[in-house]
């Protein structure tokens, strides 16, 4: 475990991660897509994230994409596709996506809108909002606000937290390191989490995700 | 002379909705009074159904309340629905219709065991990873892994092959669904060879 002083290295660490996606962003818009396709692929999303994008609580929790940020939607698929982030289901979903389908796709998702979850235990979601806009100090967990935005919205290829489903956030929170980062020799920007995956307890887990499920 | 007679017949018929409504002699759940006198005519003594009347034994309670009360309104709509199950659902309460959940969600279920043996294979891998080049979901992610289901998503694993494939085509058909979205779309995208291997595939899943 190195010991990095967080609060030095982390204006560094975002600033890398923005400019090297807004480069990667111009080289991978693919052509356009006709309407066709892209409405049989979408009726096809939707079937397990909803008609809205709002998500679901299928078999496991299945993640809101309404008001998603696009850049996070299609480093998420390309991440699907090299395996770099594990999941069976999403990658048969990806890996057959061209460039142009990825990005209607993330533009359709990023344009709809959905009330929140609002199904989480509310009476965490106090201690929840301290740790989302303090951060843990003495774990060195960042606020995450200060990269997923005050309103929680995201920006770039940060995604979006607001309204998502605390079940969903509380799984991807709990098992990041079976899921993400999946390919040492490619690592992404899934590291950049670290500090909160090590140094959050499940209690404030739990909180975050209340807090966040509620966020309009 | 007039009011005793009319005391008695209040007693009398209060006495027999009491015993109607609760518990009958051997403290059975009112579920299963319920289940016993309406529901094992068809569905069996043990609920485990046949290729007509679909096994209700250990298929979760949210979904058994959600299709008792659509049958109810007429919203599922297929021919066997219509001839045989709006009639009895006609009857069904929101009350019953939870009692009953909870009744067949309780019991253990068996596997039909009655589908193509030689195309369970090409099922798994249908229900498992879907097909993204058709557009073709993958069943499990709502449905669950081992056929399971999840709250009002309903448990398909070990159903018969006859009742899966007949609801996969009737979808297909126009037929309605209890809820609009997703299984009518989720079906029209299904092959005929599709429907026969998932449906062959499921009916084995214990």
């Amino acid at each position: 475990m190195i010991a990095v002083n967080v609060k030095s290295v982390l204006p560094a660490a975002v600033l890398a991660v923005v400019v090297s996606a807004a480069a990667w962003a111009e080289d991978n818009a693919g052509p356009p897509v006709s309407g066709q396709e892209l409405q049989a692929k979408l009726q096809y999303c939707k079937t397990c994230h909803g008609v809205s994008g709002q998500g679901y609580s299928g078999a496991s929790p299945i993640p809101r994409l309404a008001g998603q940020q696009t850049e996070y939607i299609e480093n998420q698929l390309l991440a699907f596709t090299d395996k770099r982030r594990e999941n069976i289901y999403m990658f048969n979903v990806a890996h057959v996506l061209s460039p142009g389908m990825r990005t209607a796709l993330a533009k359709h998702f990023h344009d709809l809108n959905a009330p929140p979850s609002a199904s989480a235990s509310k009476e965490l979601a106090p201690a929840g909002k301290k740790i989302f806009e303090e951060g843990v100090p003495e774990k060195e967990v960042p606020a995450c606000a200060s990269c997923h935005g005050a309103d929680a919205k995201g920006n770039g290829p940060f995604p979006r937290l607001a309204g998502q489903s605390a079940g969903y956030i509380v799984r991807t929170l709990t098992n990041w390191d079976k899921i993400r980062g999946k390919d040492p020799a490619n690592p992404d920007n899934s590291a950049i989490m670290q500090p909160v995956i090590h140094g959050l307890t499940p209690p404030q887990i739990a909180e975050v995700a209340a807090y966040l499920d509620y966020l309009d | 002379m007039k009011l005793i007679r009319t005391t008695i017949a209040l007693l009398a018929l209060a006495s027999s909705a009491v015993s109607a409504m609760a518990f009958d002699r051997e403290h059975k759940s009112l579920g299963q009074t319920f289940a016993d006198t309406n529901c094992s005519w068809c569905h069996g003594p043990s609920l485990q159904g046949f290729t007509t009347a679909p096994r209700l034994a250990g298929q979760k309670a949210e979904y058994i309340q959600s299709q008792l009360l659509s049958l109810k309104s007429h919203k599922r709509d297929n021919p066997l629905a219509r001839q045989v199950m709006w009639g009895p659902a006609g009857t069904v309460t929101p009350e019953v219709a939870r009692e009953l959940g909870a009744y067949f969600s309780s019991l253990d279920a068996e596997a039909a065991n009655d589908g193509r043996r030689e195309l369970a294979g090409q099922g798994q891998g249908i229900y498992q990873n879907g097909s993204a080049g058709a557009n073709i979901p993958s069943c499990a992610v709502c449905h669950g892994p081992d056929g399971q289901g999840a709250g009002a998503i309903p448990r398909i694993g070990g159903l018969s092959y006859a009742y899966v494939k007949r609801q996969l085509e009737q979808w297909g058909q126009g037929y309605h669904a209890s809820a609009a979205f997703p299984m009518p779309a989720v079906a029209r995208q299904l092959s005929a060879a599709d429907i026969d291997a998932i449906a062959s595939y499921l009916s084995f899943v214990r």
